[in-house]
């Protein structure tokens, strides 16, 4: 706990910010762009911690595959239902 | 009130568990951050029988390694437990099968109904070969740099997935993808299987170790890293192609 420079614990902090947004926020979409920020923030940790296979992997797979999936599903959904949020 | 309570609820709950985790005296206590004992793990052995199977030091070009991957992590996942690799890739092969079980039927091909202009589509293209090249040199180069198969074959999905929101009527053949993720598969096996007759164990390294630092070298396993790529990626295109679908069922 002591070795932490201030700069990762700025990250750590914006990180649990970025959670509170995702869940607070009116709107889906809003919520899913946050949750993309908050996988991007998590890679330059796993960066600070020298992990780099798990940060490509975080990079590719949680801030692109998902949140663009999410998307699709939300238009198919509105598309159904008929309601523009 | 309720997220008041909610609050005060993961600050408790955070004060207890880092207090119990960073004791000097408990029985699960863990080292600082930065600094961990490596006696008394399996990691260590690991490290010492991926270099020269003593403490030295290793440089680029020195031959008659065990592994001969400059990449840790890559010798630890696909040549001492290459068969767990195996599980993983059954397990997403599983999940893309349920999908295509369940959304199989629609003809259709699903429309968006923003028109995309024409700096959209011809500015996508460039940026879908610059992600097509990045997937392949990332699982190609596995054993050198950090990544390997399962981010290359993501990255070729979504390339996929980029030209299915740019264009409406960009398809994908459904067929050469499943031959393709087939004869993959079933060539990993395969590998395996003439491993555990040429040295008695499944994916055993047979395959002659070059020099540490070159692109042909630690046997097995830039092989098996193209495969469990090009089955990745096709997986993961027929899983969006079968999502992004609407219309009758039939």
């Amino acid at each position: 706990m002591t070795n932490m420079s201030i700069f990762e614990l700025f990250i750590g902090l914006t990180m649990i910010v970025f959670a509170f947004l995702a869940i607070e926020s009116k709107k889906i979409v809003n919520s899913i762009i946050y949750l993309s920020i908050l996988s991007m923030f998590s890679v330059i940790s796993f960066i600070f911690m020298r992990a780099p296979d798990v940060a490509i992997t975080e990079a590719v797979v949680g801030s692109g595959l998902v949140s663009a999936l999410f998307i699709v599903t939300l238009i198919m959904i509105n598309k159904k239902v008929g309601d523009k949020k | 009130m309720k997220r008041l309570f909610a609050i005060l609820l993961i600050v408790v709950m955070g004060i207890f568990i880092f207090s119990t985790l960073y004791s000097n005296n408990g029985k699960y206590n863990f080292s600082k951050f930065g600094e961990s004992t490596l006696n008394g793990k399996v990691s260590e052995k690991f490290v010492n029988k991926s270099v020269n199977g003593e403490n030295k030091e290793v440089k680029f070009g020195s031959e008659n390694l065990e592994t001969g991957s400059a990449n840790l992590v890559t010798s630890v996942v696909v040549n001492y437990r290459a068969f767990d690799t195996l599980g993983e890739v059954t397990v997403l092969f599983l999940s893309a099968l349920g999908v295509s079980v369940v959304l199989g039927g629609y003809k259709n091909r699903l429309k968006f109904k923003v028109e995309p202009n024409f700096i959209l589509k011809i500015g996508s293209k460039v940026a879908v070969s610059i992600i097509l090249i990045t997937g392949f040199y990332i699982f190609i180069h596995g054993h050198l740099t950090p990544g390997g198969g399962f981010p290359g074959g993501a990255m070729i999905g979504s390339a996929v997935l980029l030209m299915f929101i740019s264009n409406d009527e960009f398809r994908v053949k459904v067929k050469s993808f499943s031959a393709l993720e087939g004869l993959s598969g079933s060539l990993f096996i395969i590998l395996g299987l003439i491993g555990l007759s040429a040295g008695g164990f499944f994916l055993y390294n047979y395959m002659p170790m070059g020099k540490l630092g070159s692109l042909f070298s630690a046997g097995l396993i830039p092989v098996v890293y193209v495969l469990i790529g090009l089955k990745v990626g096709s997986e993961l295109s027929n899983l969006i192609s079968h999502f992004a679908r609407e219309g009758e069922n039939k």
